[in-house]
């Protein structure tokens, strides 16, 4: 009797061992297939091109903001640089409010919240679709988005909430709502309940989904082929214990191990550069020349302007509005100093993380050229360039580092990891600030976003890129959509806080201490 | 000018051995006594978003507990005493703030306890809060062992 149950057990448990590929196989194309199903109407309305032409509005709806407040502010990113530093170290920042967020601290939290995946996938993918040119538009949007984080973040903290007992709650919602009625205009409200909901969507897509996606492509990537949804369950569960259970302690692991892996692979990047350093001046004549002609490319040089833009969009998030939700928690008597801090952001973001991960890409010789024309050689598909290994996104920047070190894949892992995590704890206090803005505090409420959340993990790990980069670049987009008529209709009283601060700094009324 | 001597207290043995000792030198010579307990804080640190968020009501509650737990009774405890004692709480680099506060009220002298007795592993690699001072203090200073 007790060896048939065990035959049976081993039979049963043999079927089982077979049958679990196949089975997991069939969910990730589900969710993948069903993902694509429900999401593509709100892709194409984001992404739909100007008539008779292949540009995006919603490209060109960045950049002119970006453009609109660099020139307002009179060029404010290159002017305020050096005070922004030293704001930074602290020259400013009064020894008696010792103990209260500082400037460091706010910029530290927030650049987590936006250097990962953007910086080593995001760019890959970039570079992979509109070659070496588009990290010339990337450093561009980087340059100009300075100024598009400065406008957000100093009206962050101007409109923010400060409650009784002490914590704060700011954000785009918070100056809609406050600025459109100290200015006497109406649809503050509308824009507020708009922008939360796009929030909410971005948290759960480029701020989760894309996040976890990138993360199990590159363990793949290590380990081998596995089921994503593996990886999402996972990480799903850490995510949990972390947002849910209040497990404090992997958050701030989290939090203290990020900076430095974002300062060890920069410093990679720069041996990788320095290693061939007789390349440096072919690849910035590629970037150039990429720039305008395209080389090749799908698109040419429009084909080019668009993914940088993009990607560097997605990357340093300006104009979005999500960093004025975490500038927003300092404790400072002028909102101004705020905005000076965070335009740091794009740069140290865009104009550095970026541009290094995309100059090793080219100066490693990843992307494939035509020997006679030098011009970039397309895929089957004619979308992308052609690389070496045929890899994309994340595995492209993994080649690409590996070429030099061979052990940086394994690095590169825990960083995408790390960061991922890191990011996706920032984007659940994003969307759990725009969730409680529509539906009002309480744990009960919160639960119910911070459980949603973690599902989308899942979802995130086990569907393809394709259909996850699209939503989530959708989503972050359409904040940005509300977020700037917001900036366009506030930056007069941005203007005038610049202006009497400036006056003061110049006259001595603001001094530094120390 | 009266003369004034910085301690830095935390309410350790140690640091109350360091208290008693200034004090003790204090009433022979007519000195105040500055009593400073630092909360350790550096603006360099790394928070989450939910910290960043809740640090000005923690902070607020770090102050009242010592206070409360710290400063209050020692405040009662010395009111009888000759010496006039004064009080302040601070956040910052321990060394560093002494040294500061030492600067900005004229003190003459800071008195520290010592806690171990030669430091562990970590003291070797960071430095002891009285190593620090030894170095670093704009007056002289006295390691009450």
């Amino acid at each position: 009797m007790k060896s048939t149950y065990k035959s049976t057990a081993l039979a049963a448990s043999a079927l089982l061992v077979s049958a679990a590929p196949a089975l997991a196989q069939t969910i990730d194309e589900q969710v993948n297939a069903l993902f694509a199903s429900s999401t593509g109407w709100f892709v194409s309305f984001i992404f739909s091109p100007f008539p008779g032409t292949t540009f995006p509005w919603i490209v060109a709806w960045l950049v002119v903001a970006a453009t609109v407040f660099t020139f307002y502010f009179g060029l404010i990113q290159f002017r305020a640089f050096p005070h922004s530093i030293a704001l930074v170290k602290g020259d400013y920042s009064d020894p008696n409010d010792a103990g209260e967020v500082s400037h460091f601290q706010a910029l530290a939290t927030a650049l987590s919240g936006t250097v990962g995946l953007g910086n080593i996938a995001g760019v890959a993918v970039a570079v992979g679709i509109g070659g070496p040119g588009a990290t010339f538009w990337m450093i561009l949007a980087g340059l100009m988005g300075m100024a598009s984080k400065f406008t957000e973040c100093t009206l962050g903290v101007k409109y923010r909430n400060e409650f009784e007992d002490g914590h704060v709650s700011g954000g785009p919602m918070y100056y809609m709502t406050k600025g459109f009625a100290e200015r006497g205009l109406p649809a503050g409200k509308f824009l507020a309940v708009m922008f939360s909901i796009f929030c909410i969507l971005g948290a759960l897509g480029g701020g989760n989904m894309f996040q976890a996606n990138q993360a199990h492509a590159q363990i793949t990537n290590v380990v081998g082929d596995y089921p994503g949804w593996i990886t999402g369950i996972v990480f799903a569960g850490i995510v949990f214990a972390v947002i849910v259970g209040g497990l404090k302690s992997i958050a701030r692991v989290t939090e203290k191990v990020v900076p430095f892996m974002g300062v060890l692979y920069v410093l990679t990047a720069i041996v990788i550069l320095l290693l061939n350093y007789d390349r440096i001046g072919w690849a910035f004549g590629q970037i150039f020349e990429g720039a305008f002609t395209g080389l090749g490319v799908a698109g040419g040089m429009v084909g080019a302007l668009i993914q940088g833009f993009k990607r560097a969009a997605f990357s340093n998030e300006a104009g979005v509005g999500s960093a004025a939700i975490a500038h927003s928690a300092v404790r400072t008597k002028e909102p101004i100093t705020e905005g000076f801090v965070s335009l740091l952001e794009p740069f140290i973001d865009t104009v550095v993380i970026c541009t290094m991960t995309a100059l090793v890409i080219i100066i490693t010789g990843q992307l494939v050229t035509d020997p006679e024309t030098g011009l970039y050689i397309l895929d089957e598909a004619g979308t992308a360039i052609q690389t070496v290994d045929g890899t994309s996104g994340v595995a492209l920047t993994s080649a690409a580092f590996s070429a030099s070190f061979g052990w940086f894949k394994y690095v590169l892992a825990i960083a995408v990891i790390l960061f991922a995590f890191s990011t996706m704890i920032s984007w659940s206090y994003y969307g759990l600030k725009a969730w409680t803005f529509l539906f009002g505090e309480g744990e009960t409420k919160e639960l119910v976003f911070k459980i949603i959340f973690c599902i989308f993990v899942v979802i995130g790990a086990a569907a393809s890129l394709g259909p996850v980069i699209d939503f989530s670049d959708a989503a972050i987009f359409a904040m940005a959509v509300v977020n700037i008529i917001a900036l366009y209709v506030l930056m007069p009283i941005v203007k005038r806080e610049l202006e009497s601060y400036l006056t003061r700094l110049k006259s001595g009324e603001i001094r530094k201490y120390g | 000018m009266t003369t004034r001597f910085v301690v830095g207290y935390d309410g350790s043995t140690a640091s109350r051995r360091a208290l008693d000792f200034a004090l003790e030198r204090a009433e022979a010579s007519g000195a105040e006594v500055l009593v400073a307990h630092i909360l350790e804080w550096s603006p360099y640190s790394f928070l989450t978003p939910n910290e960043l968020e809740e640090r000005h009501m923690r902070r607020k509650e770090e102050l009242a507990r010592a206070e409360s737990a710290l400063i209050a009774p020692l405040k009662s405890e010395l009111e009888a005493s000759p010496v006039p004692v004064e009080t302040t709480l601070k956040y910052g680099n321990v060394a560093d703030t002494l040294c500061a506060l030492a600067k900005d009220s004229g003190a003459t002298q800071i008195f520290i306890g010592r806690k171990g007795e030669g430091g562990g592993f970590a003291a070797r690699v960071f430095g002891s809060v009285a190593g620090t001072l030894a170095q670093c203090a704009p007056v002289p200073c006295t390691i009450v062992p």
